[in-house]
Parts: C-alpha cells; sequence; structure tokens
C-alpha cells in the first residue's frame, strides 16, 4: 500500500529552483534515505510533505488523500505526519515530559493522565525515563534528539520525516539515536529520512534515492546504488564522500 | 582525597584577596560619604535649604496627606498596569496575525502604537478627563477612571511593542515544530511562542511598569490629589519644600520592591540564557 506519492514536484526559492518535477511514493513500511549534495533539496522535500513549505507545481498524496490542495486543512494533515529535524527545537521552555505530552494533549485529545503514561513509556523504552521532568538544555544533543524523535512518535503517525537528524551531533552521539531509528524500523514505522550517514542509510534503508537537479536521479535498493551506480552524477557524489572518509 | 600545595597555597591567596578587596571598598565607601556630608553641610546655604527641604515638623504635619495620595498612586497603579499589559498583549497579538482578513485589524493595531508612542501622555489625559465628559453623555465613569484609562491607552502602546519584540524573537523553527505536531496557529501561539517571548521581555516589561507607577500621578491635572499633588498643596500654604521630600521618599520606597523584582527576573533570564 502506497502511503506518500509525490508527482511532480517543484520549488523555487527565488530564481533557484530546488525541486524540479520530483517523483516518490513511499509504501507502508518502507524506509527511504534521500542521499545528495548539500542544496540538492533533501529537506525541503520533506518540507514541502509536511505542508511547511508550499508547493510551486505537482501534487502529494498522502494515503490517498491529496495534501496539497489548498482546501484541505493542513493541520489535519500535519497531525497524521511526524518530523524530526536536524536541530531537535524541542520547547526550551517545557519538561522532556510536557514536550513529549503537549501534542498527544492538546491536539489529539488524549487524556492527560494517559498521555503522560504513554510518553514515560516510551521514555523508558529509549532509556530516557530519569529525564522525563528535566528541561532540554540539560540533555545531550543526542538525548534530546531522541526526545523529539519520541515526540514525533507519541502521536502514532503514519509517516516519520527525518531531516538530517544526526548532523548537529557530536560523532560519538550519532550511534545511540542511529540504532533508536533501526529499532523503528524493525516496529514497521515508515520513514524517509534525509541523511549524508552514507553508512546508515546503506544499512537501514530498503531504497535509497540518489536526488539530484531538483529531482530522484537514481534509486534502488542501497547494495546497487551504492555498489555500483548506474548515473555518471552518483557516481562523483559518492566518491566525493569516500574521500571525505564518510563511506 | 587532600588538595595539593599549589590548590592550598591558591586558595589561601584567593582567601587574601577578598580580605583585602571588602577592606578597600569599606575604606573608599567612608571617604566618599565623610566628603559629601561635609560638601553638603559646610555650603553657605545649608541652613536655609534644610529648613525650608527637610523640616521635621512640616514633614509630620504632611505625611498623613501625602500618604492618602499615595494610596491613590498604589491603587491606581494596580490596575492600570494590569489593564496596560493585557490591551499590550492583545495589541501586539493583533499585530503578528497573518491572512488578508486580518488586514484591517493588523492596521488598526498598527496605527495603534504609532499614534499613542508619540501622542504625549498629557494631551490624552486631558482629552480623555476634559474633553469626553464635555460630550455631557449618559453614564460618564468619573474622572478617576477617565484618567485612569489614558494611562491604559499610552502605556498599553509601548507595551505591545514589548511584547511583539518577544514575539519575533522567538525563533521560527520553534513554530515549524509546534506546527508540524498539528497543532494549530493559536495554540501554538498559547502554548509555545507566548511563554517563552514573555518569558524573554519580562524586564522591560517591568521597566515600563515602573516608569508608570511615576506617572500615575498626572492624573491630578484633573483633580484628583496623588501624593505629589497633596505634598504641592502643603507647601502652597506652608511656603516650605519638605513635603515633596516626604513624597519623593516614598515613591523611592514604593519603587525599590519593584526594581529588585526586575533586577531579579534580568538576572535570571541572563543566567538562563548562558
Amino acid at each position: 500500500m502506497t502511503v506518500l506519492s509525490c508527482h511532480g514536484v517543484r520549488k523555487v526559492f527565488g530564481d533557484q529552483v530546488v525541486l524540479d518535477g520530483l517523483d516518490l511514493d513511499v509504501s507502508e513500511h518502507e524506509v527511504v534515505a534521500l542521499i545528495g549534495a548539500s542544496g540538492s533539496g533533501k529537506s525541503t522535500l520533506l518540507r514541502c510533505v509536511n505542508l511547511l513549505e508550499e508547493l510551486d507545481d505537482g501534487t502529494i498524496h498522502l494515503d490517498g488523500e491529496h495534501i496539497t490542495d489548498p482546501r484541505v486543512d493542513p493541520d489535519k494533515v500535519r497531525q497524521r505526519i511526524g518530523i524530526v529535524f536536524q536541530a531537535y527545537n524541542l520547547f526550551p521552555h517545557m519538561t522532556v515530559l510536557e514536550n513529549v505530552t503537549l501534542a498527544p494533549v492538546r491536539v489529539h485529545g488524549v487524556p492527560r493522565t494517559a498521555a503522560r503514561a504513554q510518553a514515560l513509556e516510551w521514555l523508558g523504552r529509549v532509556g530516557l525515563a530519569d529525564k522525563a521532568y528535566a528541561y532540554p538544555d540539560r540533555l545531550s544533543g543526542g538525548q534530546q534528539q531522541r526526545v523529539a524523535i519520541v515526540r514525533a512518535l507519541v502521536n502514532s503517525p503514519r509517516l516519520l520525516l527525518l531531516d538530517e537528524v544526526t548532523s548537529a551531533l557530536d560523532p560519538e552521539l550519532v550511534g545511540e539515536v542511529l540504532s533508536m531509528i533501526r529499532d523503528l524500523k524493525s516496529d514497521g514505522v515508515t520513514m524517509v529520512l534525509a541523511t549524508h550517514e552514507m553508512g546508515f542509510a546503506r544499512q537501514v534503508a530498503d531504497r535509497v534515492c540518489f536526488l539530484d537537479g531538483g529531482r530522484v536521479l537514481e534509486q534502488g535498493p542501497p547494495e546497487q546504488v551504492f555498489a555500483e551506480p548506474a548515473e555518471a552524477r552518483t557516481r562523483q557524489f559518492l566518491s566525493r564522500i569516500i574521500e571525505a572518509g564518510r563511506l | 582525597m587532600s588538595a595539593s600545595p599549589a590548590q592550598l597555597d591558591r586558595l589561601a591567596y584567593r582567601r587574601h584577596q577578598t580580605l583585602l578587596s571588602v577592606l578597600v571598598a569599606a575604606a573608599s565607601t567612608l571617604v566618599l560619604g565623610v566628603l559629601l556630608v561635609v560638601a553638603v553641610t559646610g555650603a553657605p546655604g545649608w541652613d536655609r535649604v534644610r529648613e525650608s527641604f527637610l523640616d521635621p515638623a512640616v514633614a509630620r504635619e504632611s505625611l498623613p496627606d501625602v500618604l492618602r495620595g499615595l494610596w491613590l498612586n498604589i491603587r491606581l497603579l494596580f490596575f492600570c498596569a494590569i489593564g496596560a499589559l493585557t490591551l499590550g498583549l492583545v495589541i501586539a497579538l493583533l499585530r503578528t496575525l497573518r491572512g488578508p482578513v486580518f488586514f484591517p485589524v493588523r492596521l488598526l493595531a498598527t496605527g495603534y502604537t504609532y499614534t499613542f508612542r508619540g501622542l504625549p501622555l498629557i494631551i490624552v489625559l486631558y482629552v480623555m478627563t476634559l474633553g469626553l465628559p464635555g460630550l455631557r453623555l449618559q453614564g460618564m465613569p468619573s474622572t478617576l477612571v477617565l484618567g485612569g484609562t489614558a494611562l491604559v491607552i499610552t502605556y498599553s502602546g509601548y507595551l505591545a511593542e514589548v511584547f511583539r519584540a518577544g514575539i519575533e524573537s522567538v525563533h521560527p523553527s520553534q513554530l515549524a515544530a509546534a506546527r508540524s505536531l498539528g497543532l494549530t496557529y493559536r495554540q501554538t501561539m498559547r502554548f509555545v511562542v507566548l511563554p517563552q517571548a514573555v518569558r524573554r521581555v519580562a524586564p522591560p516589561l517591568l521597566n515600563d511598569t515602573v516608569a508608570l507607577q511615576k506617572d500615575v500621578g498626572l492624573v491630578s491635572l484633573a483633580g484628583p490629589i496623588d501624593a505629589v499633588r497633596a505634598a504641592q498643596i502643603h507647601t502652597a500654604e506652608t511656603f516650605n519644600y519638605t513635603p515633596y521630600i516626604v513624597a519623593g521618599v516614598l515613591f523611592v520606597l514604593l519603587a525599590a520592591p519593584l526594581i529588585a523584582v526586575t533586577d531579579w527576573v534580568t538576572l535570571r533570564a541572563a543566567r538562563r540564557q548562558s
């Protein structure tokens, strides 16, 4: 079953064309990794899917519903999609528990006690139960990012978008976030992740999409894209990554 | 584990330095204080100034009336501060509304802050307390209420801009995070933006409240007797200025706790940032 379907997506900032007729389909339980150079539109695509950016052309469907129809209430769509940002974006004036329970209580109408129990269970699963009453600035980057992922997950989203979730982390903290995402994959969470971690994309993704020139230039199973890329641009990109020691 | 000789030496040296700086501070304060007292009391006109500004008998006599006036200041401050903070927040929120439907609302709110920050308070006061009653409408409130309203109108213009600065200082990524969770614009404002914004601008908000405390006395221009006006009446009777000093001291005492709270909040905000 197709969860997400992007068709001919175009996004322009000023005179810069970031997405130029991009097509992408994501099936249920599938994990898709978006790779590509900085500025290739990975983050922009995720922001478009979450309706944080307006399209300049094309359509996006979520579970068959046309969500880029201007008559659709974006708040209702965002309730079904979770997104995690590179800079965590936790609410600094709320404790970890308040961060996690805000949406369930205020948006989804979950009773407060139930929401707290559910949040504590999730935090326990990712080893952060003892941080429930701490403020975000007392947490390490890796812990903050795990809280941000939990904050998105408690709402049981149909689709989880991960935008460079390890790019702001110290190298020794990357592992804890990646292992959490690996667990989510085994839970069957449908995910689209923009990443610079090629090794991780190779391990966790069912499919890797290489973005170039505002389109998906090449896609396939990770072993195929990484080992025998068909396109010259993909080979060029991957060789630069290897030079930088990131593969 | 015991500290190394080097650490013990460092601690001893620091203790010595602390003691030394306390002694130096005490000595320099004493010297400056003595110099000031000598300079003022040694001035040729000191005796006449003391008589007309620091007469204990006059002070005692005027104190009850000045205190009665001060009670008016306190009541006015209480209600005007609440009114101006509330109205200021509402206007700031109206200015941040997006969408074409809200264009006239935005325009009005913007016009409001431009007008009442530019217009001198005294003119607003005269229009409200002398002009409005001239219309002879039914149910016109008392001069005190009208004067208080003038203060609220003027100060809410300033406070609205302080609130707006706070709202705009919250990073867009916070809005994105809140909206991406499915929160509506109103919920985002209420739970995510405003709590952070108000915390950030608490020091300037309190600062304006301290300024308001001194300006509430201006309603006496329209009749009601506040502390300064009470002092003026006494001075007019005795040609002695001591009542002004009494009122001045009371104002400082009244402002002190508010200023202390402001300093404390500012300090706490600064600590949070680091």
